[in-house]
């Protein structure tokens, strides 16, 4: 495959050739956005692992080792799937879906468990540490771990815990302790808040693998540079596939991680359109959603600068989606850049939408999408009949819908 | 000379450490948060310490989070801490108060509004934990034009070349955090904190102040013959957690508390230590 062709490490790292997007500066703004906000006791960690991931970065044997994972364990290049059923009963543009639901554990989030985990092992790390929402990270984490013989600890809120049984137990299998946060909303704001006070306190032999592009510098470039594996294959597949770019590119965010990873190689794209789809939940009007870059504001949470759902005297708010993985208050600081700068455009889909997305795909197509992925989808939905069918919309299947089950069941009325 | 400055320039002079406490305001109720201040100064209390309640508090353990929580379920908001220290501020003009939060709370009151709000109640300075010197310049400024003092916390893990860079914007004293963790781990080694304490001091020419795991007036005292101040706050707020049905016996308990503090930090002889020199 054409992507194949692209060996020599310095150029994967860049979204193309001849890129003139550099963003973060040396100090991890993306703008305004982004930044080192935490307390002194992480600072010099962070230091740290900033070095060490330079170090790997420019190293080709890093890069091997993280190919010859990404291939032999999580089965990588991923597809590049035409739903020609779905494009056709939609009327308009060409619907094409990068599959990384058929990634090893179902979703993306492996791609960045594999990097992180290898440069845990080269800076002599013994015990990783993971915040999770659906537990999809939580799995990720827990399966490198157990492939490299680390000790790991996922944070999970108790809220999630409860809600997210089957993920919980396959953690546990995987021989991850699983610890249940019981501090603040008990979501997944307060697991990431648990797992840096963990990772101050066990600084000398625990690396902490943020599970998406939020976080203090250097995470949201690195995880980043980890996920932009997507964008890049994709990229090749559909020149190889029809000799173009497509027209427009989908992604669900929650964090943001999958979305990133589909954009980055894309940006310079002028002509290729940039969607990235937030959870409405029961609408934007309700209060309730999970949506800070369409009804937020810019603040600081998590190590840096970003949108925000917060109130008038700046504490943190609860959110709500019908998909575990897209409930959070924050977004990743590339995203808050890429919305003001204009580059790439951020909607909101409720959750009906979503489940409505997720029984079209399944019944047309025969894939189960994730509850996240299907906001990618229904966004799609509503994009496709407004383009001419000559037109390319290019989705990122971020997940496979099994971990959903109980939640879709639920919802039609049925408990399993 | 600001009011901390001149506070610890008296205690100096006086051949004494510090004793300050850390409460998070409107915890378990906002009436008792200035009743509270005024009996810990009453107590032997040098400088308050008042927490800004954070629904986000990455760097603190369990006994100050449920603090924040029980503040938050009060609505208590930065408007309303800046008006405490402004009743606190009716009956006591020395005493120096240092506001400890989280940047958000500030980001959407406006930085040169907090800077301006702040200095008008009588704040004296705040320590703002997850805004290193690198993201803070702008409110650094703002705050050094109200006269304000920028208070940071240094690390165990704080290398030389960041101390230096600390020492280059902080203002006041500093705070060296003595464990490895958040608010109320446990563990501490004086001897550790010791070496560290006067590797601060000789880069940063401000007192020393530890805290992060005190629990009790035998670990006051011992590190009394090493710090400029002592600052204890989870073992004051997990009292006053037992205490949150009954709050008005809140001051009378904490005010024991610390006057047990200030006896066993007062019993150590500072002129046989090596290492509490005055700051040049
Ligand atoms: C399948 C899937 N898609 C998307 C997300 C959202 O995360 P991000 O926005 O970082 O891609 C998650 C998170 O759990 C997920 O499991």
């Amino acid at each position: 495959m054409a992507i194949h062709a692209d060996k020599d490490h310095a150029s994967r790292m860049t979204p193309s050739v001849g890129s003139t997007y550099d963003l973060p500066d040396d100090a991890g703004h993306f703008g305004v956005y982004g930044g080192m906000f935490v307390p002194e006791t992480l600072m010099h960690p962070l230091e740290e692992l900033r070095t060490a991931y330079d170090a790997c970065r420019a190293d080709p044997n890093f890069q091997t080792e993280m190919d010859d994972d990404l291939r032999d364990y999580v089965g990588r290049p991923s597809p590049l799937y035409h739903a020609v059923r779905w494009s056709r009963e939609l009327g308009g543009a060409q619907i094409y879906l990068k599959r990384e639901d058929l990634n090893h554990t179902g979703a993306h989030k492996v791609n960045n468990t594999i990097g992180q985990a290898l440069l845990a092992r080269r800076m002599g790390k013994t015990r990783i540490i993971a915040e999770t929402g659906a537990g999809q990270h939580g799995v990720a984490s827990a399966t490198v771990a157990a492939r490299l013989g680390l000790e790991c600890v996922v944070y999970m809120g108790e809220v999630d815990v409860a809600r997210q049984e089957a993920n919980v137990y396959r953690m546990r299998l995987l021989g991850a302790s699983v610890v249940p946060v019981k501090s603040g909303s008990r979501t997944l704001k307060d697991a990431l808040n648990e797992a840096m006070r963990d990772w101050v306190t066990n600084i000398d032999n625990t690396f902490y693998i943020i599970g998406t592009v939020a976080g203090p510098h250097p995470y949201p470039m690195m995880v980043r540079d980890f996920q932009s594996v997507i964008g890049r294959e994709a990229r090749a597949q559909m020149m190889e596939r029809t000799g173009r770019l497509p027209d427009a590119l989908v992604a669900c965010v929650g964090g943001g991680s999958n979305a990133i990873g589909l954009f980055y190689p894309f940006l310079d794209d002028a002509d290729v359109a940039i969607y990235g789809v937030e959870a409405a939940g029961e609408g934007i009007a309700t209060g309730h959603h999970a949506a800070p870059l369409c009804a937020g504001r810019p603040g600081v949470l998590h190590g840096n600068r970003t949108y925000l759902m917060e109130d008038d005297n700046g504490q943190i708010i609860e959110t709500h989606s019908i998909s575990a993985g897209l409930d959070y208050p924050g977004v990743g600081p590339e995203h808050a850049w890429l919305k003001d700068s204009g580059r790439a455009r951020y909607d909101a889909i409720t959750d009906d939408e979503a489940l409505a997305a997720f029984h079209h795909l399944t019944r047309t197509e025969g894939i189960i999408p994730a509850l996240e992925s299907s906001h990618a989808l229904a966004y799609a939905h509503k994009l496709a009949p407004t383009m001419r069918p000559d037109q390319i919309i290019l989705v990122n299947l971020s997940g496979r819908g099994d971990k959903d089950m109980h939640t879709v069941a639920r919802h039609d009325g049925l408990v399993l | 000379m600001s009011r901390i400055a001149q506070r610890f320039q008296q205690l100096r002079e006086s051949g004494r450490t510090a004793l300050i406490p850390f409460v998070t305001a409107g915890d378990p109720v906002p009436t008792i948060t200035v009743p509270l201040m005024h009996a810990m100064v009453a107590a032997g209390a040098d400088l308050v310490e008042l927490g800004v309640p954070f629904s986000d508090p990455m760097a603190d353990g369990p006994v100050i989070q449920r603090a924040t929580e029980r503040a938050l379920a009060q609505g208590v908001s930065l408007t309303d801490v800046l008006e405490m220290v402004r009743q606190f501020r009716e009956q006591d003009s020395t005493t120096p108060v240092v506001l400890m939060g989280y940047l958000n709370p500030i980001e959407v009151m406006g930085y040169a509004a907090f800077a301006q709000q702040a200095q008008s109640a009588g704040v004296d300075g705040a320590l703002i934990v997850d805004l290193p010197p690198e993201e803070g310049h702008d409110l650094i400024a703002l705050m050094k034009a109200q006269g304000l003092d920028l208070v940071y916390l240094l690390a165990p893990t704080s290398t030389e070349s960041r101390i230096k860079r600390i020492g280059d914007v902080a203002s006041g004293f500093v705070y060296y955090v003595s464990v490895k963790g958040v608010t109320g781990a446990g563990h501490l080694n004086t001897d550790a904190v010791a070496a560290k304490v006067a590797a601060i001091k000789s880069v940063i020419p401000l007192p020393v102040g530890v805290g992060f795991g005190i629990k009790d007036a035998e670990t006051a005292a011992q590190l009394a013959r090493t710090a400029d101040a002592v600052i204890v706050g989870s073992a004051i707020v997990s009292q006053m957690e037992r205490l949150a049905a009954t709050p008005q016996q809140i001051p009378a308990t904490i005010a024991d508390f610390l006057a047990k503090l200030r006896t066993a930090i007062d019993a150590v002889d500072r002129s046989t230590m090596p290492h509490a020199e005055s700051p040049r």
